[in-house]
């Protein structure tokens, strides 16, 4: 191997890492559990960008439904659902089939 | 002479009341899953005659819940039962709560509209109740089985969940 290509491929590499050091975080996946009619804890860091997987591990039909309006998911058992985080703000939501089911949602910008 | 009478006659009821405290506390897991699959069938079956009869969409909603709910227990009693090859075994209970369930459904058929909704959402709540206190103080205490006892828990959640449901409801069918 000849010097040359090995210094340009360490420079391209510094580059490489120089970039990811650069941009935004990476968007994450952050997931929720419900079992036993409640709703496990909701991410403590969560971004707009960020998805959120409702993940029913439950034996009946619940729902994630924010008292605002912004979203109404529908969560048969055993389902995992993507929600795409797309607004920031606090969102009290509940399930609609249970409503001693609540649980809060913290996006930040 | 009567001085001996009278506590003889109180001694006597509390071994009667003792004697029924103990023939309850004395359930095994195959009465107990009867008695749990008995009570999660009659709220089935209340939950059709509304879904049947009336057309408040907050009760039928509120049925809906009842029927897939509890349907969703049960087939998990079932599978447990059927894992654990237990047979469910009938006993006082179940046949207690099945005859004055009947005898419910019977009169509830007689009523229409308002009334029907009322009587229904009101039967509800007392019901839960009911079965609420049975699974705290008798059925999830008396369980053997590690199984059979988490499921009962979360069925006391669910019935608790249920109750609340449907005294809110009792508040607005009026």
């Amino acid at each position: 191997m000849s010097p040359i290509p090995w210094r340009v491929g360490l420079i391209a590499g510094a580059a490489l890492v120089a970039a990811s050091a650069c941009s935004p975080a990476a968007p994450k996946t952050y997931q929720v559990t419900l079992h036993d009619l409640m709703f496990g804890p909701t991410p403590p860091e969560a971004h707009v960008g960020d998805t959120l997987e409702w993940a029913n591990n439950d034996l009946f039909l619940h729902s994630a439904t924010a008292s605002d309006g912004s979203f109404d998911v529908e969560l048969k058992p055993g389902a995992h659902v993507a929600q795409p985080l797309t607004k920031a703000g606090t969102f009290d939501f509940i399930c609609k089939y249970h409503p001693g089911m609540k649980g809060r949602l913290v996006v930040s910008p | 002479m009567l001085k001996f009478i009278a506590p003889a006659a109180a001694i006597s009821a509390l071994i009667v009341a003792g004697a029924a405290y103990a023939q309850a506390a004395k359930l095994n897991d195959a009465q107990i899953a009867h008695i749990a699959y008995t009570a999660g069938n009659i709220d089935v079956a209340a939950g059709k005659q509304a879904l049947a009869k009336s057309k408040d969409k907050a009760v039928r909603d509120f049925a809906s819940e009842m029927v897939r709910d509890h349907t969703a227990v049960n087939d998990q009693a079932l599978a447990l039962v059927k894992k654990l090859n237990v047979t469910p075994q009938d006993n006082a209970t179940s046949q207690a709560l099945s005859k004055e369930a009947a005898a419910k459904l019977a009169s509830y058929a007689k009523l229409e509209g308002k009334a029907f909704d009322k009587a229904y959402v009101a039967n509800e709540v007392a019901y839960h109740k009911t079965v609420n206190g049975a699974l705290k103080t008798q059925l999830i205490p008396g369980a053997q089985n590690a199984e059979l006892k988490s499921l009962l828990q979360t069925g006391l959640k669910l019935f608790t969940d249920h109750q609340t449901h449907a005294e809110h409801l009792a508040a607005s069918v009026k």
